[in-house]
């Protein structure tokens, strides 16, 4: 079974718009070796989405390119889950955020790398060597705010707080996951345990009976992806076809 | 257009002097990003692979490839990009590994596939290192810390210095060596596994 379209556009929002996101700490970073560490995520994550772009626009045809699935589509045409779009907030926000999505990753990349779809596969594996990385690298600082001083702990329960609401949607189907031959439902324990062994070192409690706010692989989202948008496509919209 | 007599050992050659944008020191034979080179039809295919999806220098490694193709007469060039298998510093040549430590970056080691303390110090040869950060000034380097060495005599050299990796000037590394200096310790960079 082949992926389907929106589904590798899924894939390719989701990567885009929190490596914008996570770009947003370039220059702005804690100490110099977390703002390199958090710069070269971003990286990792345009380049995932780099890849994905290039698989989507080759089944779309008509001489679409990576660029115009990045920069010429609409706010209702991303099908990224809510949780990336998210602003960065501090740095506890930005952390927690990437030890939630990464712990899902993980498993969405592990069960993608056996694909059917040998293009979606390779790239499934090729990410999944950067996403090992990111999720060990963010469960370190879950641990270290969590199970850190006063503020440092105070600021993980509000990310935990605001976030919590955005996490759901990573395990609710849509008919392009379903039209892929993919179940998410199915990688929620594999989720929980991940996060659960990462909150008990943490000293941090997950909570429960949470409304899970969703919408974003539809296409309706928070009011914040339209100004990530707005300054990612700019550029393009003013000056189309302008290349660096 | 193509030279029937061209074989796949000279254009290998001719790779050999295309050199990562990134570590200079490195060829792309040295990296092993070079998965295959054919004749197909009247083209040459060449088929490179990233070390990581995010590499910001493929655009680059694959204009140059085309010059110095070029250069020696090859003009009916194909790049092609492959992703799987996935790139591995396994496929990195003893050579590559030497001039990488001659560079001042330590190179992978298997014993070190996860970044930790302890990798030996591409400068001092020291194992009493510290992991500073998995994340270096590229995406596919770590940055791991010397502490300064107990008896400068031991190696004057490198006590004065105050830089392990002074060589990698034009990114963004050049900052955590002016905070090295602040505070006399040292830092290495160890390719990321």
């Amino acid at each position: 079974m082949k992926a389907t379209l929106d589904y590798i556009l899924h894939l390719a929002d989701n990567a885009l718009i929190l490596g914008q996101r996570n770009a947003e700490w370039c220059g702005h970073g804690p100490v110099l070796e977390q703002d390199i560490a958090i710069s070269n995520i971003s990286l990792d994550l345009i380049g995932q989405a780099r890849s994905f772009y290039q698989y989507a626009a080759e089944i779309q045809g008509n001489g679409t390119t990576e660029d115009d699935l990045a920069y010429l589509r609409d706010e209702r045409q991303f099908k990224n889950i809510l949780l990336v779009e998210q602003p960065k907030g501090d740095w506890g926000f930005t952390v927690l955020r990437q030890f939630l999505f990464s712990a899902h990753q993980q498993w969405l990349f592990q069960q993608l790398s056996t694909h059917d779809d040998e293009r979606l596969a390779a790239i499934a594996e090729k990410s999944l060597k950067e996403v090992n990385y990111h999720l060990r690298w963010s469960s370190e600082w879950v641990i270290r705010l969590g199970d850190g001083t006063e503020e440092s702990r105070q600021r993980i329960l509000n990310a935990i707080e605001t976030m919590w609401t955005f996490t759901g949607e990573m395990f609710m189907g849509e008919a392009f996951e379903t039209a892929s031959g993919v179940n998410v439902q199915v990688g929620l324990p594999a989720w929980e345990e991940k996060v659960r062994n990462c909150f008990a070192e943490a000293n941090l409690e997950m909570p429960a009976n949470v409304f899970m706010r969703s919408g974003g692989k539809k296409g309706m989202h928070s009011e914040h992806l339209g100004f990530i948008l707005a300054e990612m496509q700019y550029l393009q919209r003013s000056y189309p076809g302008c290349e660096w | 257009m193509i030279n029937r007599t061209d074989t796949i050992e000279s254009v290998y050659e001719i790779l050999g002097r295309v050199t990562d944008p990134e570590v200079p020191v490195l060829t792309i034979l040295d990296l092993g990003i070079v998965r295959n080179v054919e004749f197909k039809d009247e083209s040459l295919v060449i088929t490179i692979t990233s070390t990581y999806t995010g590499c910001p220098a493929m655009d680059m490694i694959a204009a140059n490839i085309r010059m110095e193709l070029a250069a020696a007469g090859y003009t009916n060039v194909r790049i092609e990009q492959s992703i799987r298998p996935a790139w591995t510093t396994d496929w990195m040549s003893e050579a590559g590994k030497e001039k990488l430590r001659e560079y001042g970056i330590a190179p992978p080691d298997k014993r070190f596939s996860i970044p930790e303390d302890g990798v030996a110090c591409p400068r001092c040869g020291s194992s009493n290192t510290r992991l500073v950060s998995e994340f270096g000034s590229t995406a596919c380097k770590a940055l791991n810390l010397v502490p300064p060495p107990a008896k400068p005599s031991i190696n004057a050299e490198i006590a004065k210095s105050p830089l392990i990796f002074s060589n990698v000037i034009d990114k963004p590394s050049i900052h955590i060596l002016a905070l090295c200096q602040r505070c006399s310790k040292k830092l290495m960079v160890r390719w990321r596994s």
